[in-house]
């Protein structure tokens, strides 16, 4: 009988050694000498550089490009442009196509419009001032607000609102609308005591990550390519690069390197491509490695929203409705994922009647990608401030409200969904119950706390475990490893197969190793891959099994596996030693060839996460200022396979969101050129900003998980934001309603306080 | 232009390099010595991913030019560790869980090991200080100050 994911169920009573340890990570020596090889670090010979021409206009036509100078320059080996990659009709990869080489129009500072290779950076760059581009520039637009005004500028003129009905014609630069909706959101209303609505803005952010993309691109002459970059997911980069460049995709073969962060925002390519088609042109192989300058005008960014947010609740504090209507900048081109937002905003309240309605809006600003639990933070920020005001107009503690309110078991949420076993109820009850929480406060401090949710996902998952003929085991996997994922799958194969964790050596393969992996993304790898890895250790277990039962001659049914051990599976079976896997691999040729196990999967049955953060700020009533003080992240991460690398992702979220909070926005002059496109003016907490970040593990089993686990990477960044501007209420007594809140901004709070204006 | 002819040690080995004026330490480290374990993040010395000691000063490598390294001594991440021997600073990034995607951390390593080098015992608010010219955007930093903290320690403990 075949086995599937359906058979790996989680085993309360299964007892563990290796899951719930530290071991050191497999991946740790390379990263701590310096071996480990990032995108940047690939060197072929022969290699072009590569560098690309940025439009220095928000909106402008590209009336011409002349590149001749250009290429008559010593050292230059190729030069592309719009004309150099494929039309392809309108959609996803027409978008994909037109954001990493603008074609028609530049839509924002920073868009790229041409690149070349040449033997030198030097070269290179003298070869980019050569290209001469015709540009009629365009009035822009550059905040979400201003684009849905009646006369602002228009990206596009034949864009028509999705979803509207009836459908809203041009001009417009909303790209669509999406509704949510459950019960009845009126009366809700009706039955509430007490009504808060309250708009909300947030800006635009960074990912981040401390890796400039880099990729080298080797294209030769029978149609074949080979890259080497920095992804979260080279399978879909394939995909979709054969898609823009027209090509096979078994004729890209990607490597991913080690990740130099990510955190959504290596889910997508802007480079690759342009260094393919150089290389293509060039005939060698071509590197290009993106400055920060280029990191923080053409990548990322995340969504700004404005959106306006209101929650109804009876006297005794229970919710009766929720409705949000909520803005999302997407950049040029549609993709910002706003749907997961009002899917996701309320859901771990128990509220029966929800309206929630997104917009998603073009505008003079690179195309946002992903971001931990992408575009929810931005709107939880509004819904968490709602209730901490809820739960200050009945006197209430703000986790008692958010306990009286909490969804359990058999909740059906807005998108479909049932709750099967969640922790939430548990993760409030431990963050009451933390020290922190009752700790005294000092001057001009303030405590905040807020909650949040995301789904958790599965996918597309393969993996291939191949045991060697001294029983130690290879582990091939599909996913990038953004930060921890490798140790804690080598650790369930450990635990499966009984051997030490040091006896399961992983590699990432590349795209032409193994089938289709969805990307890192969405909490899904340690859960996903962990069910592949398992699948696959159980299916070479039944092997050994066979194989044990052949050595002896006995029924297959006539043997168990116990301890990293096929023993008789009784008396009655015969008196053997027990064989070890390396006994059994030592046989492997006369008993039937090598011993392996792989899977090919779509994991299903991700449970939900919730976090609740606590935090203290302290506020400079003459500056502005925020500190944080303390902070406590509180999270059901189902079962940590890995506690160490759990609270890794627990504190590294907190401390995103910190900079969300309080610093991280892009500043755009007048012209819509971006004016803090550095690490010193896109100021990111450093360590001197931030106290330790003490953490919370709840462990509530994911029963559709063999070992339990729930993904832990978004869920931590969702409250952050929330819970500070909670603290900030709590020590000036005004709640700040825009990101960031930045001295500047709290100062003015202040000063509008002292002035005695009613701001509610 | 002609290129400038530069002799230097790097870890305890001499080097030379032909070098462009405008190159810095730091393309020379990667792009001609090969030695990539130094990170380049922002070019701009705001990041701290390229931090090495250069005649035991801790510096930005991509604000030194390649020319600058001349007779010079430079230190990189590739000779923290003596043979099999982890630096104890590498040991305690491993053990803390210091190191999360890793690119921040060959700059974390020279700048803590500086750190200890002019104060054996430091405080975590010094550590903090220290560090705050090497951005981390995985970590929140806690787990590295906890291992800094660690190797601090046990350096003090080999040393007494």
């Amino acid at each position: 009988m075949t086995i599937t994911q359906d058979d790996l169920r989680y085993d309360p009573d299964r007892k563990l050694k290796v899951v719930g340890t530290t071991p050191i990570k497999p991946d740790g020596v390379d990263k701590v000498t310096g071996r480990a090889k990032f995108g940047a670090d690939v060197h072929l010979p022969g290699m072009l550089v590569g560098k690309v021409l940025r439009s220095p206009y928000a909106h402008a036509i590209i009336e011409s490009i002349d590149t001749s100078a250009a290429e008559a320059l010593a050292g230059v080996k190729a030069v592309v442009t719009r004309d150099d990659f494929p039309e392809l009709p309108p959609g996803e990869f027409r978008n994909i196509s037109c954001n990493f080489m603008a074609r028609e129009k530049a839509f924002y500072d920073g868009h790229a419009v041409a690149a070349v290779a040449a033997t030198s950076e030097r070269i290179a760059k003298k070869a980019l001032k050569l290209i001469v581009v015709d540009y009629q520039v365009l009035p822009h637009v550059i905040d979400v607000m201003d684009a849905i005004k009646p006369d602002a500028p228009i990206l596009f003129e034949d864009m028509v609102t999705q979803g509207m009905d009836p459908a809203r014609g041009g001009p417009t630069n909303i790209v669509q609308r999406k509704e949510f909706t459950m019960g009845d959101a009126d009366a809700g209303f009706a039955e509430a005591d007490i009504i808060v609505e309250r708009v909300f803005d947030t800006k635009p952010m960074h990912q981040g990550y401390i890796e400039p993309q880099a990729c080298v691109a080797n294209y030769t002459e029978d149609g074949q390519t080979e890259l080497w970059c920095c992804t979260q997911g080279h399978f879909i980069y394939r995909t979709r690069l054969a898609a823009v460049l027209k090509m096979d995709i078994s004729k890209i073969r990607v490597t991913q390197s080690e990740l130099g962060g990510g955190f959504g925002g290596k889910t997508m390519f802007y480079i690759e491509p342009v260094a393919i088609a150089l290389s293509r042109k060039a005939n060698r192989p071509v590197k290009i490695t993106l400055t920060r300058n280029e990191v923080l005008r053409a990548t990322g960014p995340v969504a700004g929203t404005h959106s306006r947010i209101k929650m109804g609740m009876t006297k005794d504090g229970k919710f009766t409705a929720a409705e949000a209507e909520l803005y999302f900048q997407t950049g040029p081109f549609t993709g910002s994922a706003f749907v997961n937002a009002p899917q996701a905003m309320f859901t771990r309240y128990d509220l029966q009647n929800i309206r929630a309605v997104g917009y998603e809006v073009v505008s003079n600003r690179p195309k946002v990608n992903a971001f931990r639990a992408p575009c929810v933070p931005q709107v939880v920020f509004g819904v968490e401030g709602v209730i901490d005001e809820l739960a200050k107009k009945i006197g209430m503690d703000p986790i008692d409200l958010r306990l009286r309110n909490a969804a359990v078991e058999g909740y059906e949420t807005i998108y479909g969904a049932t709750f099967g076993p969640v922790g939430f109820v548990e993760t409030l009850e431990a963050a009451k119950a933390h020290p922190h929480y009752t700790a005294p406060l000092g001057a001009n401090q303030g405590r905040g706390v807020a909650t949040g949710f995301w789904f958790n996902r599965g996918g597309e998952t393969t993996a291939s475990l191949n045991i060697t003929p001294d029983g130690t085991v290879t582990l091939l996997l599909g996913n990038p490893d953004v930060a921890g994922s490798r140790v804690s799958i080598c650790m369930m194969v450990a635990e499966e197969l009984g051997i030490g964790v040091d006896k399961v050596r992983p590699i990432i393969g590349d795209t032409s190793t193994l089938g289709f992996n969805r990307v890192t993304a969405g909490s899904r790898v340690t859960f996903s891959a962990g069910i592949a890895v398992v699948l696959s250790a159980r299916k070479a277990i039944k092997i050994l099994c066979q194989r044990a039962a052949m050595m002896w001659d006995v029924p297959e049914d006539g043997v168990v596996f116990e301890d990293g051990h096929v023993r008789p599976a009784s008396s009655n079976v015969g008196d053997f030693e027990p064989l070890s896997i390396a006994d059994i691999a030592k046989k492997a040729t006369e008993t039937g060839g090598p011993i392996a196990g792989h899977a090919e999967i779509v994991a299903e049955g991700a449970g939900p996460g919730f976090g609740c953060h606590i935090v203290d700020v302290e506020v400079d009533k003459e500056t502005g200022a925020v500190k944080i003080v303390r902070y406590t992240v509180v999270q059901d991460a189902g079962k940590a396979i890995h506690p160490h690398q759990v609270e890794g992702q627990y504190q590294g979220a907190a401390a995103q969101g910190i900079g969300w909070a309080l610093n991280e926005e892009y500043i755009y002059d007048q012209d819509g050129r971006m004016e803090n496109a550095g690490f010193l003016d896109y100021r990111i907490p450093v360590a001197s900003d931030l106290p330790m970040i003490d953490t919370v593990i709840i462990e509530v089993p994911n029963p559709l998980h063999p070992y339990g686990l729930r993904g832990v990477g978004e869920v931590p960044l969702v409250p952050t934001m929330a819970a500070i501007a909670n603290a900030i209420d709590d020590a000036i007594g005004i709640r700040p309603r825009s990101l960031p809140m930045s001295p500047p901004k709290v100062l003015k709070l202040i000063e509008e306080a002292a002035e005695g204006r009613d701001r509610a | 232009m002609a290129k400038s002819h530069v002799t230097t040690t790097v870890n305890g080995d001499e080097y030379e390099f032909l070098c462009d004026t405008e190159q810095t330490l730091l393309d020379i480290l990667r792009d001609e010595l090969l030695l990539t374990g130094t990170k380049e993040g922002c070019a701009t010395g705001d990041c701290g991913a390229c931090s090495v000691m250069l005649d035991g000063c801790l510096v930005c490598a991509c604000l030194v030019l390649g020319v600058e390294a001349a007779g010079k001594s430079i230190e990189t991440v590739e000779g923290l560790a003596h043979g099999d021997e982890l630096h104890p600073l590498q040991q305690k990034f491993l053990e803390h869980n210091g190191a999360q995607c890793g690119i921040c951390t060959p700059g974390m390593l020279i700048a803590a090991k500086a750190l200890l080098e002019v104060e054996p015992d430091p405080s975590e608010t010094e550590i903090r200080y220290w560090l705050a010219g090497n951005l981390c955007r995985c970590t929140g930093y806690d787990k590295i100050i906890r291992a800094v903290m660690a190797a601090a320690e046990e350096m003090r403990e080999v040393r007494s």
